[in-house]
């Protein structure tokens, strides 16, 4: 039953946020602030679990394929195909479910405790849509870019990986990673974190502005934000698989 | 004018305002006062909208508020400046662009109008040199008057201030009570001020309506309320050592 109920109340917010921006160009500031906020910011922590993630891989597919049948290049081919249908999408957009959610979560729960959202709502100002719009637009965005930053770097990791390591030569691994491209995994993994942007950002906000209490709801909401977008973000990925591979 | 008919609130099983009836005249500083958890805020809430009534009237002037969708509510909120316990500024804000966020938000100034418009109402309330200051850089008594700033910036018909200068020291309490009458007479509004400090009842309270239990016990001016012979609100007045000693 509360599972329905906060359905229910998670799509009446959505209806609030996508109504007509009161003023476009203060909608367009606030999206410029959250483009920085919750994108530019996370570029770090994308490139660092970019490079780790395709070393490991390639360490792992290079010790668990030891085998003079198997031809090396495969070593490259299998790192650039986990890394762009998987972990470039799904596995960021978990890792950005903490960083961005709860940052989501915290930023706009602070503002409903501190009346902060009682003080734009007496103004007037459609506060769903003015304080959740523009980080989904920023989120939806920018994540895209930031998987294909993650793509790029990660394959690069893994080449690092291979060769310093001594596994696969440089050219076997860039062999193996223009082997069999299939283009259409790029839109496949694109079309997958903009699902999950949507997400992060709607069930953060969700969270977020429906706290009541004090800061210690605040830490829960947060905590609630990031659980429930990590499972969505999961169940989606499952669903979206099925849709645009099989 | 605002009037309130018979508002009547509850949370589950507890009743916080139970059939309180007032008219809050225009161009006058008017006061609710009682103990805390008397009803006060949720009173002061579903005047502006914040809470819905279970029953019970809300007008301003003519119009009938509490009855008004959020579109049609739009029009009477660009009418109010409201004041809250916890000033609730924008705190990723700087002082100018908490007070410029109405001007943006729902007027065609171009930026050096409302630049002087902010200066305008920051000097007013004797804010100067903040401007690019952010709230958690400010005391108490300067974060309330950038509230009342604010609040101000449009020229509102309606001010509402909860607990204006609670946290605060008594000098600057009578600041901010001073300032909150000042401005309530320079631009004809009608204000209403939710307090449970008897000095702002003796400096400020043209009308003072007492609430205990959310129900109505009294209402008068300040000069008549030191010889009420309402109990509820004589304990409440006398409840201090000080009062009781100046009371004889």
């Amino acid at each position: 039953m509360n599972l329905i109920a906060s359905t229910g109340r998670y799509f009446i917010l959505l209806g609030k946020i996508f109504r007509k921006p009161e003023k476009h160009y203060v909608y367009y500031h606030q999206t410029m602030k959250e483009l920085i906020y919750l994108g530019v910011n996370s570029i770090g922590i994308v490139i660092i679990i970019s490079v780790f993630m395709g070393a490991v891989i390639t360490l792992q597919t290079a010790y668990n394929t030891d085998n003079p049948l198997y031809p090396r290049y495969l070593i490259g081919l299998g790192c650039r195909d986990s890394i762009i249908l998987e972990f470039s999408s799904t596995v960021v957009a978990l890792i950005l479910a903490g960083k961005v959610g709860s940052h989501i979560a915290s930023e706009i729960g602070t503002m409903r405790v501190t009346e902060q959202i009682d003080a734009l709502e007496i103004m007037g100002v459609n506060t769903a849509s003015y304080l959740i719009l523009p980080k989904i637009v920023a989120t939806v965005i920018f994540h895209p870019f930031l998987t294909l930053m993650s793509i790029t770097v990660g394959i690069f990791g893994g080449w690092l990986a291979g060769i310093t390591t001594g596994v696969i030569s440089s050219g076997d691994f860039i062999y193996g990673i223009q082997y069999a491209f299939i283009p259409y995994y790029i839109t496949y993994s694109l079309i997958k974190t903009v699902v999950f942007a949507f997400i992060i950002s709607s069930v953060s906000g969700y969270q977020g502005y429906y706290v009541s209490g004090g800061s210690l709801e605040v830490g829960r909401a947060s905590t609630r934000s990031v659980v429930y977008s990590c499972i969505l973000i999961l169940l989606f990925n499952l669903i979206l698989t099925q849709l645009l591979l099989s | 004018m605002i009037r309130v008919i018979n508002a009547t609130k509850s949370f589950n099983e507890n009743k916080v305002l139970d059939n309180v009836s007032s008219d809050f005249e225009a161009g006058k500083t008017n006061l609710v006062i009682g103990r805390s958890g008397s009803g006060k805020t949720v009173l002061l809430k579903s005047i502006v909208g914040l809470l819905e009534l279970d029953r019970g009237e809300i007008w301003y002037n003519d119009t009938r508020f509490d009855t008004l969708d959020f579109k049609s509510r739009k029009s009477i909120r660009k009418e109010i400046g409201m004041l809250f316990q916890g000033s609730a500024l924008f705190d990723s804000m700087t002082v100018e662009e908490n007070v410029m966020f109405k001007l943006n938000m729902f007027t065609n100034m171009n930026h050096s109008e409302k630049r002087k418009r902010v200066d305008f109402c920051l000097e007013r309330v004797n804010i100067r040199d903040a401007n690019k200051m952010l709230p958690s850089e400010l005391s108490g008594g300067m974060r309330k008057r950038v509230a009342i700033a604010r609040a101000i910036v449009l020229n509102p018909r309606y001010l509402f201030c909860d607990e204006p200068n609670s946290g605060l020291d008594p000098k600057s309490a009578i600041m901010i009570d001073n300032l909150i009458k000042d401005i309530t007479d320079e631009f004809k509004m009608t204000t209403i001020v939710n307090t449970h400090d008897m000095n702002s009842v003796m400096e400020i309270g043209e009308k003072v309506v007492f609430i205990a239990h959310g129900v109505k016990y009294w209402e008068g001016t300040n000069s008549e309320i030191l010889k009420s012979d309402c109990k509820p609100l004589n304990d409440f007045i006398f409840a201090s050592k000080l009062a009781r000693q100046l009371k004889h």
